[in-house]
């Protein structure tokens, strides 16, 4: 019984992973065919760096997520220590405030968003790709820092307070401290999550600014390059790398 | 903790930075919004070379996609390139603007016939850039018989081995010059009539794509495909099974132009890179790159033999008799149009 | 609608409205002497006022008006009947003509047609049926790895979420790359003797694709509950004499349901709204109510915006239904999600 649980398990990993193990494979293939082995090459690798097009969306990429990382945490964080603050009712509505972008499929608030810009004929690329980034971040960072607020003494800033410190300091030494794991996780999710978005980021840039999936989808509709494979392996070896971080990370909280 | 945050930070707005370069460059600009793969790029860095002008290269698949980025962003693009059947309404809604020939010498060099084509009857808004044909590519490995009509598409023999164009003038132009009604038409039975005939085909139809067909052609995953003839001789060229027809009902001829939208930024460097294409040695390289149909006559004479005897991309007389050019149709009409075709995108 | 020029009433809205903002601020914080904390979220509630509430007021203020920007049902209408808008359109002499010549509306393709609702219709059907396959498969999945006694059990979550943050697209290309004609699956198929399937370009090949891109947000909640719990109730349950059967019926499974749900709402939602997958494993063939909203966006060379909103908001409020729905088995929300 044992054998045929482990098995399944097995069998159910084997096939995500034979797509992405067959890439990676297929990344050092010397050859542009799918099925022939032509010999083992770095070549397409060399390709991937020396073009323009995938080196720019890689740094659009790059910096949107940082950017994005970085004000939805901040924007989030102090929400979420406003929410976490507030009377039930008030803090109720936030929250499911809250949850609406959290929620609305991607397709939705793309096109929203897009009504927007066009509407008060901003006109679309880098920065409205950045804000859209920023608007879907930042409810996962409060629900991020929401739980290591629960955890907080609550009246650990009302003290600091009494016994004289201003609102900005006890801001700063007493609650910031405490919640700082959460931070940095929601910070974390918030990169991933705009590293890794294509939908919204689709209609809210112009052709001019592509991020890495938006590159992807118009160079998939004429035909897989080799040189994705080669980008599929690096974002794989990258992603895991990340990943096992945030795993210690946490790992090392619970204890 | 802190020092960490203030690094990120900096490197974040440095990053940020970077991407703007194009658009912000210290010298002059000219943004392109063009096909994908319909220009040697190496011909921009000649241009750049030459002229100091750096090249900002946007892309579309479909002529309405291109339309709906045009209309909605004004003054991103300087020089756009659509499909002919555009420009007539792109004209009506004032979206381009006249070209100041005076900036454009080497317009000479433009094949005469095609320098007033009937969207652009006085010259004063294009230049053609690339011609070609409709037909249907074929690989003689697959398909034994003498394919010249677009009955062939409808033969069971193929089914799921033929590849659809997923484009709506042109697919629904080929249903309605199959039954021998006209590309243009307004008449809704004569359309119905077409998507009826698109609807049956689409069983037998393995996929319908844009970009793709030419490799998966070059490649021999399919017996048949409806192609443009640039995309077809790209296709013929690596794989030297494929042919290509002009199918005897007729098809579409159509001209791509340059234009420059009204609200282009940076019309005179636009004009300036027309007429860098329109250089003999430029349109040579460009369409050996390319390798479409080139209205360049000084370019042709360059090419020689290699381009004169290929009937692909200098088609005879005849063929070019009987195909048609598309013409823009009245809104109330585009939308039949469309919603034919969304109910054959539909079908399953 | 070629141009859109912001009226001025709706400047002055948007300067009221600052205003206002600005007003109960200052007010909030005299009020209370000093800073209270939920003034810190304030920034994030004008934030999501402007990125938020708005665009979604302006998706529901193009679904109820023309191109012109007079108040209408007609895009709604349209959702109905996809004909709708066309026929409006035509020349009402060229109608009578045609029915002059003993023709209906039928006869000239423009009689009542289905498409937007077929598509949807079709969507949720794929939805559900991907959603139940994942939690067919996955379920088992989570619980055996979610077992004490599998030690290796966490580290194979690490390896279900992987693919969970890896690129959509990339993972989507990487099916799509295998079921080719010329991919490794019918090349082994081939080998096998079974000779070549065409794979892709069809609806199994979408379904594939779907449960392949969601089958990892599945897993991933139910593990996560089914981890939390106290394993000491299952055994409790056993020591009482229940056989194993009984101890998951009666115990496991009712306390994984926030987990269930969880799982339901992150793969549910996206397989309705998805274009992409159709996009490339469809070859043009399939269209779900993802792509024929993406086509009314970025595709048609008309303004087709407000059929396009209309849709849009059937498609938000099927989603919030669905969810309410959910919540009412979920109240708590305690399943895994996504944090």
């Amino acid at each position: 019984m044992k054998i045929i649980k482990r098995f399944y398990v097995g069998l159910i990993l084997f096939f995500l992973y034979i797509p992405i193990v067959v890439l990676i494979v297929q990344s050092f293939n010397a050859g542009k065919s799918r099925a022939k082995w032509e010999g083992f090459s770095l070549h397409w690798y060399e390709e991937l760096f020396r073009d323009p097009n995938i080196v720019n969306s890689l740094i659009v990429t790059l910096s949107i997520a940082l950017l994005a990382a970085l004000f939805s945490t901040i924007i989030g964080t102090l929400a979420a220590i406003g929410i976490h603050a507030m009377r039930k009712k008030p803090q109720q509505l936030m929250l499911t405030l809250n949850n609406i972008p959290m929620t609305m499929p991607d397709i939705v608030t793309g096109i929203s968003l897009m009504l927007l810009f066009i509407f008060t004929q901003v006109e679309r690329g880098y920065f409205t790709m950045l804000l859209a980034h920023i608007t879907f971040d930042i409810p996962y960072v409060i629900l991020s820092v929401m739980p290591k607020l629960k955890q907080m003494n609550k009246h650990s800033y009302e003290a600091a307070l009494d016994l004289g410190a201003t609102p900005s300091y006890a801001l700063t030494h007493v609650i910031l401290p405490e919640v700082m794991p959460g931070v940095i996780t929601g910070a974390l999710l918030a990169f991933t999550l705009s590293l890794d978005d294509f939908t919204i980021s689709y209609f809210t840039t112009s052709p001019l600014v592509q991020n890495l999936s938006t590159l992807i989808y118009s160079q998939a509709r004429k035909g897989i390059k080799p040189t994705m494979n080669a980008l599929s392996a690096i974002m794989f070896v990258a992603l895991l790398a990340l990943l096992l971080l945030v795993n210690k990370r946490s790992s090392k909280q619970e204890n | 903790m802190k020092k960490l945050v203030s690094l990120v930070c900096a490197v974040a707005l440095c990053l940020s930075l970077l991407p703007q370069r194009g658009a912000l460059a210290a010298g002059e600009v000219v943004n392109v919004y063009n096909w994908f793969d319909y220009m040697d790029e190496e011909v921009y860095d000649l241009f750049e070379q030459e002229t100091g002008i750096h090249v900002n290269k946007m892309y579309f698949t479909t002529n309405e996609e291109m339309m709906l980025q045009v209309r909605v962003s004004p003054g991103a693009y300087d020089l756009v390139i659509p499909s002919d059947y555009c420009v007539e309404r792109m004209i009506t809604e004032g979206m381009i603007q006249k070209l100041n020939f005076d900036n454009i010498p080497n317009f000479e060099n433009v094949i005469p016939s095609l320098q007033t084509p009937d969207y652009d009857p006085e010259h004063e808004y294009c230049v053609p850039f690339m011609w070609g044909t409709l037909g249907i590519l074929y690989d003689t490995t697959k398909v034994e018989e003498e394919v010249d009509s677009w009955s062939i598409l409808w033969d069971e023999k193929y089914a799921e081995n033929i590849i659809m164009l997923a484009s709506m003038r042109d697919t629904m132009g080929l249903a309605l010059k199959y039954l021998g009604y006209s590309m243009n038409t307004h008449d809704v039975l004569e359309l119905k009539a077409a998507t009826d005939l698109l609807i049956a085909q689409k069983p037998l139809a393995k996929a319908y794509y844009v970009d793709e067909t030419k490799d998966k052609m070059a490649a021999g995953d399919a017996a048949l495909a409806v192609m443009w003839s640039g995309d077809a001789l790209y296709a013929m060229d690596l794989n030297e099974n494929l042919d290509y027809v002009v199918p005897k009902e007729g098809s579409n001829i159509w001209i791509d132009p340059m234009v420059i939208p009204s609200t282009a930024k940076n019309k005179e460097n636009a004009e300036k890179l027309i007429n860098f294409l329109c250089r003999p040695d430029i349109a040579q390289r460009n369409c050996e790159y390319i390798w479409y149909s080139s209205p360049n006559a000084a370019a042709i004479e360059l090419m020689g033999e290699d381009y004169t005897e290929n009937a692909t991309i200098n088609p005879p007389q005849d063929v070019i008799d009987r195909c048609e050019f598309f013409h823009d149709l009245p809104e109330n009409v585009l939308k039949l149009y469309n919603t034919f075709w969304d109910q054959v995108k539909n079908a399953r | 609608m070629t141009d859109f020029q912001v009226p001025l009433w709706g400047y002055v809205l948007m300067g009221i409205g600052f205003a206002a903002f600005l007003t109960l601020l200052i007010l909030y914080v005299r009020k209370n002497r000093g800073f209270k904390r939920p003034i810190f979220a304030s920034p994030y509630v004008l934030w999501i006022i402007v990125f938020t509430v708005i665009p979604c007021l302006l998706v529901a203020y193009f679904s109820f008006t023309d191109p012109a920007g007079n108040f209408t049902l007609d895009n709604f209408k349209n959702f109905w009947d996809s004909n709708y808008n066309t026929r409006k359109a035509m020349d009402p002499e060229m109608l009578s003509q045609y029915e002059a010549m003993g023709l209906t509306l039928d006869d000239l393709g423009l009689g009542r047609d289905s498409i937007n609702i077929d598509t949807l219709v079709f969507s949720l059907w794929m939805a559900f049926l991907c959603t139940a396959v994942c939690l067919l498969l996955g379920y088992p999945a989570a619980h055996i790895m979610a077992d004490r006694e599998f030690k290796l059990g966490p580290t194979l979550v690490i390896l279900f979420i992987v693919p969970m943050w890896m690129n959509f697209l990339l993972r989507t290309i990487a099916l799509m790359s295998l079921m080719e004609d010329g991919g490794l699956i019918n090349s082994v198929l081939e080998w096998l003797g079974i000779g070549r399937q065409k794979l892709l370009n069809n609806v199994p090949a979408v379904q594939v694709g779907m449960i392949y891109n969601f089958l990892p947000f599945m897993v991933f909640p139910i593990y996560n509950v089914l981890n939390k719990m106290d394993y000491k109730l299952s055994e409790a349950a056993m020591d009482l004499g229940c056989d194993k059967w009984h101890t998951f019926y009666k115990v496991t499974l009712p306390l994984s349901v926030p987990g269930i749900v969880s799982g339901i709402t992150m793969v549910f939602m996206p397989a309705v709204t998805t274009f992409y997958i159709s996009r490339l494993l469809g070859g043009g063939k399939v269209q779900l109510f993802g792509d024929l909203i993406e086509a009314k966006f970025l595709s048609t060379s008309l303004n087709e915006w407000n059929v396009g909103s209309a849709l849009s908001l059937v498609m938000m409020i099927l989603i919030l239904l669905s969810l309410g729905l959910l919540n009412k088995v979920d109240p708590d929300s305690e399943g895994g999600g996504m944090v």
